[in-house]
């Protein structure tokens, strides 16, 4: 038993590929005979990994969901930044430059409202719940946009530890339900055309969140809504500790 | 060669990643602004020039669809890997601001969508289609 532990520690990545394999079959079978097609074999895919994440979790106290547990450390490898930004690069190949430029005005102006949007509904939930300092409205609010922006901003801004916390789990309580909500509320909100998923990745910005909740929806939609998603951590961290501070500062004081 | 076509995509990531880099650089950001945009742009250009020219064959193109066809289990490998656990320790505030920040956005979408061309709803996909991920 150790001997194969080992042997599949030593691979790594080769057992993540083993273990997604077994995890994609296992969601197309439940995809095919509980919800007949409806939800497809990806989006219960991406929902089994969520709660393999958590169970990992829970086991190791670690921060890398499934990965903390030895033998599954492969599977940072596979889903982490390098080979996750690399897929993605090449869902371009085909992609249509004429939708790219139809949606470019709007692509631009998502990016903007996606950033100020979050940032304000962040600030607003904070404020609800006792944190009505400038400097702790401001990070939550950041962690809002992602989970990336909230500690660049609260380090920026001198928030305090906690809060910088909170503000990574609400950035990551958005890549979640980004992943696994897109294909719900898709229907609602037209998201089945490029211009769509463009917008869509402007005003979520969560790469991981776009990334996996659009694969889940209409895999041919994912090159669009990554490449605006792409811009908005870089401008969050622009407009957080800087516009968006003071203006918290000029409106509640401090 | 497949590897030509793996070695044109990693280059224009990593073009692509050097001037999100060199962009979070000059407007004073500890980010990468757009590094994966500015690759996808690359490479759409880049292989369609190629492609003109025929300089890039079939073997080629298919170290490329080989990665694009990677991407749905990298992505669930990706969720594997996400710290939910924390996500959902942040307890109720946390969870209230990530889904707050979710419905405000997603409400702007129809409204942005208005602006400028109409793009056409992509064709259903076929059974077939859906299934092959």
């Amino acid at each position: 038993m150790e001997l194969v532990a080992g042997v599949l520690e030593r691979n790594g990545l080769l057992f993540a590929f083993v273990v997604v394999g077994a995890m994609m079959l296992i969601s197309g079978w439940l995809s095919k005979t509980l919800t007949r097609g409806r939800l497809q074999g990806s989006a219960i895919a991406i929902i089994l990994g969520l709660v393999l994440a958590y169970a990992g979790g829970i086991q190791t106290g670690g921060e890398a969901g499934l990965a903390d547990i030895a033998i599954f450390g492969g599977l940072g490898l596979m889903g982490g930044a390098m080979l996750r930004d690399f897929a993605i690069v090449a869902t371009a190949y085909g992609v249509d430059l004429q939708e790219i430029k139809k949606a470019g005005a709007a692509g631009g102006l998502s990016l903007l409202l996606g950033v100020i949007v979050s940032f304000i509904v962040g600030a607003a939930v904070a404020a609800a719940f006792g944190y009505t300092d400038p400097e702790s409205m401001a990070t939550i609010g950041s962690g809002a946009a992602t989970y990336i922006v909230g500690p660049v901003t609260g380090t920026a801004v001198g928030a305090s530890s906690e809060v910088i916390a909170l503000s990574v789990a609400a950035g990551l309580v958005k890549a979640v339900i980004v992943m696994v909500g897109t294909p719900m509320i898709a229907p609602l909100i037209g998201l089945n055309n490029p211009k769509a998923a463009m917008a869509y990745g402007g005003l979520m910005g969560t790469t991981s969140g776009v990334a996996g909740g659009l694969a889940a929806t209409d895999k041919r939609l994912v090159p669009y809504g990554a490449m605006t998603a792409t811009f908005y951590t870089g401008l969050g961290c622009l407009l957080g500790p800087s516009v968006f501070y003071f203006a918290l500062r000029f409106l509640f004081g401090g | 060669m497949v590897l030509y076509g793996v070695a044109a995509l990693a280059l224009c990531m990593l073009v692509g990643m050097i001037i999100g880099d060199l962009i979070g650089v000059l407007v004073g950001v500890d980010a990468n602004v757009g590094g994966v945009g500015f690759a996808m742009i690359m490479l759409v250009l880049v292989s369609a020039w190629l492609r003109k020219k025929g300089l890039f064959p079939k073997p080629s193109e298919q170290g490329v669809l080989f990665w694009s066809a990677l991407y749905i289990p990298i992505v669930i490998a990706m969720a594997a890997t996400q710290n939910v656990a924390e996500a959902i320790d942040g307890g109720p505030m946390a969870i209230l601001a990530g889904v707050s920040a979710l419905v405000a956005g997603a409400a702007l979408v129809p409204v942005i969508s208005r602006i400028g061309e109409k793009s056409e709803p992509l064709p259903p996909m076929t059974e077939k289609e859906k299934q092959e991920v």
